[in-house]
């Protein structure tokens, strides 16, 4: 019985740090409807500068000092991301604020590791707090009662902070109507920035508190992200309440999971997270909300087909295509081999991203299922790799056909937020089931047969799927069911009023890229000889949304090059530099806030600018109105 | 002149909403801006305050140019804005949506307190902390008139103060109007309703398709039933 306490407490102690960065986020987007990816980059910042500073300051106060001392510099170093980044993006669509916040956590991973090394650093005991009390013979840290007290002492003065003060007042105001609050003649730049500071505070002590209990290491953020975007979708978004009743759940769930499913604890968080979702789809103390702003929708270019000129000139890029075995080495061929897997990759995110109008941050799970699948069927059933291809993929159409089920329930960022926690999921199941996945150490020889084992055989065979994929899912979006998918991206309540079921459709959309995606993990697998739990990864998941909107979101198949500028950058990228997160993190801010419409979105905005110039196409867009007075 | 627009162009994406919108409010005034529903009065409003993103044109307010300032810049400088729908903090108490928009003292506007405001709209009074989004639409309409006079505006743009609302209602809103104007702020309503504009107006002006197509007193309009038939569903 004393385990059992003893157990509870200590998922109390988890639950405080938890609580920080969950309320911290929740603030945030209360206000600025920013989901700040890098609140765990701040998590993590947190925690590195309290380590330099508690082992640089002994003692009660350089310890206690060095807390809050290191919260407030990230508080500080908050200020000035929101001043210099997010300013120029709060009009942004969300996804772009989503990704514009992932870059930075990306260069943030490398940054760490440049300063402190990529070396696990341990930090000093609590003054004051070194012992442990002893409950019926089991030992509990005193330092966890101390955080086990300090969570609901946080919430009370957070509580006190929106209830009894004008700047909490506003700060509430503008969670319900920010242009409101404008016109009451209160300065938003100003409130956001303080809102932001007040989260990233947050965030940094939540990481700064946990030096005692845990090592600091550069991969926390991710992990801590994962557990707060599962806080926050439980427990509703912009819920402080919430957050800490959330924080306190997952918290105790993973401390009790442990000890009825030891290798795949997470399962359980999930399951009531799916519980929660079908009960109260904005969480226990959250609110639905006002419908999201449209992901793509910069502009208002209608799609059409491509012209009968269009489709010889894609055909003739094929043909040039195929020819390159007969010019480039097997290098080369390898590469084109990645990248043609990559389009496929791409272009499925793409059709659900532009067509669907639903941003996933979790894409690599279907991906990564589809490459298992062939591991699963080459290996250990042993069948030949033409069933292999065509049964493989299917386990990412399992995949996406579960996930996709409760992630079509919701939209915009809760969309994103849980499709990214599936992914993470899948992922830890991957990395912790060794018994069946071989764990980190993946599954290996997993090669083609021989008619496509050469580079150029291997090349064609990439190549050919690619096309054929592109070219379905390209009718797709000028099918009926292409037609329907967009009517509910554009507006889900009125296609519903006109007898869409917008569920469906979309769950259908989710599981057509769930499958595509899995084909692509299928041929990447044989590519590689090899699948690793990073196939599901969340950086995968990223190198995906990143292809699709530097292609250009608002386009048909801007995926495609997108993926293809994407990936040829990031193998040359990888070969040349220690720090390619820095460098790709910073270059997907700079798409972000610089170049929104990608390079077939920029291309087509040319074109469509000269086409202007000449009197006939002019004023296409304002005729109708204009003569309508 | 308190307020005077000119050439007031505005968009809404590729479409073109207003049209070389023009018109003055002295100092004191109250001036009626009549129109059926999507003749642009909302938009126009919206447009002065800096809500509508694509503007141009010139707006000067106490003789300064605002038409290139932030919101919250305008409004702080006196202009008042009471939006059509309400839109009070439905989880804010009444004294915390007086809160949100309370500025400091202005010298030359008049100023006003919470217990004033109670004063004025006795109905508040008996329900200072009942949240915002309990209320009726009456109640509501008086909260978010007294939640813009919190800023001690010398200029307030009132957008349909009478929709939706009991006669009995539309009474209280009479004084309260009558009121502010007594106590020397300036006040340009919008309305579809010419009796309720009749017994408040010391002018009017009427838009119809994001034009200006009248402006004059209210004799003026009652001498051209014309104008009035054309432009005003009665």
């Amino acid at each position: 019985m004393a385990f059992y306490v003893v157990q509870f407490l200590t998922g109390l102690a988890s639950a405080a740090s938890l609580f920080l960065v969950a309320s911290g986020l929740s603030i945030i987007f209360g206000v600025t409807r920013i989901v700040n990816f890098a609140h765990g980059a701040f998590y993590m910042i947190g925690a590195y500068i309290a380590f330099t500073l508690t082992d640089r300051f002994a003692g009660a106060f350089g310890f206690w000092g060095g807390i809050v001392a290191a919260a407030l510099a990230v508080a500080l170093i908050g200020v000035v991301v929101e001043m210099v980044l997010l300013r120029r993006i709060y009009h942004a669509p969300e996804l772009f604020q989503l990704l514009a916040t992932f870059g930075l956590t990306l260069m943030v991973e490398d940054l760490v590791v440049l300063i402190w090394g990529p070396d696990d650093l341990l930090g000093p005991r609590a003054p004051g707090f070194k012992g442990a009390v002893d409950f019926f013979g089991q030992n509990i840290p005193s330092y966890d009662l101390f955080l086990i007290v300090l969570g609901p002492v946080v919430l009370g003065i957070l509580w006190l902070l929106f209830q009894r003060t004008r700047w909490g007042v506003l700060v509430r105001a503008a969670t319900q109507d920010r242009d409101m609050v404008a016109a009451l003649g209160v300065n938003q730049k100003w409130l956001f920035t303080s809102v932001f500071a007040v989260g990233v505070f947050l965030a940094a002590l939540g990481g700064a508190l946990q030096i005692p209990r845990d090592a600091v290491h550069h991969a926390m953020d991710l992990r801590i992200i994962v557990e707060v975007f599962v806080v926050v979708v439980i427990g509703g978004l912009g819920s402080i309440v919430g957050a800490f009743v959330a924080a306190v759940l997952v918290s105790e769930l993973n401390a009790f999971g442990i000890l009825i499913f030891p290798k795949i604890s997470i399962i359980l968080v999930f399951l009531v997270m799916a519980v929660v979702l079908i009960v109260r789809p904005w969480g226990l103390f959250g609110r639905p909300e006002a419908p999201a702003r449209k992901t793509p929708g910069l502009t208002v270019n209608p799609w059409r087909p491509l012209t009968s000129n269009e489709r010889l000139a894609a055909l003739a890029v094929l043909v040039v295509a195929a020819m390159l075995p007969l010019v480039a080495g097997n290098y080369v061929l390898t590469v084109g081999s990645e990248i043609a897997i990559f389009v496929i990759f791409a272009v499925s995110l793409h059709f659900l991203m532009s067509v669907g109008g639903l941003a996933s941050f979790g894409h690599a799970a279907y991906f990564g299922l589809g490459a298992y699948g062939i591991a699963f069927l080459a290996k250990m059933a042993g069948l030949p790799m033409i069933v292999c291809l065509l049964l493989g993929p299917l386990l990412g159409c399992l995949g996406a056909a579960v996930f996709g089920f409760f992630a079509v329930q919701l939209s915009g960022v809760y969309f994103a937020m849980l499709t990214l926690a599936f992914a993470q999921i899948v992922w830890s199941i991957a990395f912790q089931w060794v018994s069946v996945t071989g764990g980190d150490n993946g599954i290996l020889g997993v090669w083609p047969e021989k008619w496509a084992a050469s580079p150029s055989h291997f090349y064609w065979l990439a190549l050919g799927v690619a096309a054929l994929v592109t070219i379905a899912l390209r009718i797709a979006v000028f099918s009926p069911f292409g037609y329907a998918l967009r009517a509910t991206r554009d507006s889900a309540l009125r296609s519903e009023a006109i007898g869409i079921n917008a569920k469906r459709i979309r769950w259908t959309a989710f599981v057509i890229a769930g499958t595509t995606a899995g084909i692509g993990g299928a041929l990447f697998a044989y590519l590689k000889g090899s699948v690793f739990p990073d196939n599901l990864g969340i950086s995968l998941s990223v190198d995906a949304l990143v292809m699709v909107l530097l292609g250009g979101v608002e386009t048909v198949s801007g995926a495609v090059i997108g993926a293809i500028v994407y990936k040829a950058l990031n193998i040359w990228l990888v070969s040349q530099t220690d720090l390619s997160k820095l460098v790709l993190g910073a270059f997907i801010v700079l798409i972000v806030v610089v170049f929104p419409k990608g390079i077939v979105g920029m291309l087509e905005m040319l074109a469509q600018r000269r086409g202007n110039a000449s009197p006939p196409g002019s004023a296409l867009l304002a005729k109708p109105i204009e003569s309508a007075e | 002149m308190k307020l005077t627009v000119q050439d007031l162009n505005s968009h809404y994406g590729p479409a073109h909403i207003l049209f070389d919108i023009g018109f003055e409010v002295g100092d004191g005034e109250v001036v009626a801006l009549l129109g059926r529903n999507g003749a642009g009065k909302s938009t126009t409003f919206r447009s002065i305050v800096g809500l509508v993103a694509q503007r141009s044109g010139r707006i000067m307010f106490e003789g300064k140019d605002v038409s290139a300032r932030p919101t919250h810049e305008i409004v702080r400088s006196g202009l008042g804005y009471v939006p059509e729908e309400r839109r009070i903090f439905t989880d804010l108490t009444v004294e915390e949506n007086l809160e949100v928009g309370r500025q400091p003292k202005r010298v030359n506007a008049p100023y006003w307190t919470r217990e004033k405001l109670f004063a004025l709209f006795p109905n508040l009074n008996e329900m200072r902390n009942r949240p915002g989004g309990r209320m009726s639409g009456g109640e509501q309409q008086m909260l978010t008139i007294a939640r813009t006079l919190m800023g001690n505006p010398s200029l307030v743009l009132l957008d349909e103060p009478s929709e939706g609302l009991s006669p009995k209602i539309v009474e209280q809103m009479v004084d309260a109007i009558l009121t502010m104007k007594k106590e020397g702020v300036s006040i340009v309503v919008s309305e579809q309703n010419l009796h309720f504009a009749r017994l408040i107006s010391d002018r009017a002006y009427i838009i119809e398709r994001g034009r200006i197509c009248f402006g004059g007193t209210m004799a003026e309009l009652d001498a051209r039933p014309d104008i009035r038939d054309a432009h005003l569903s009665l």
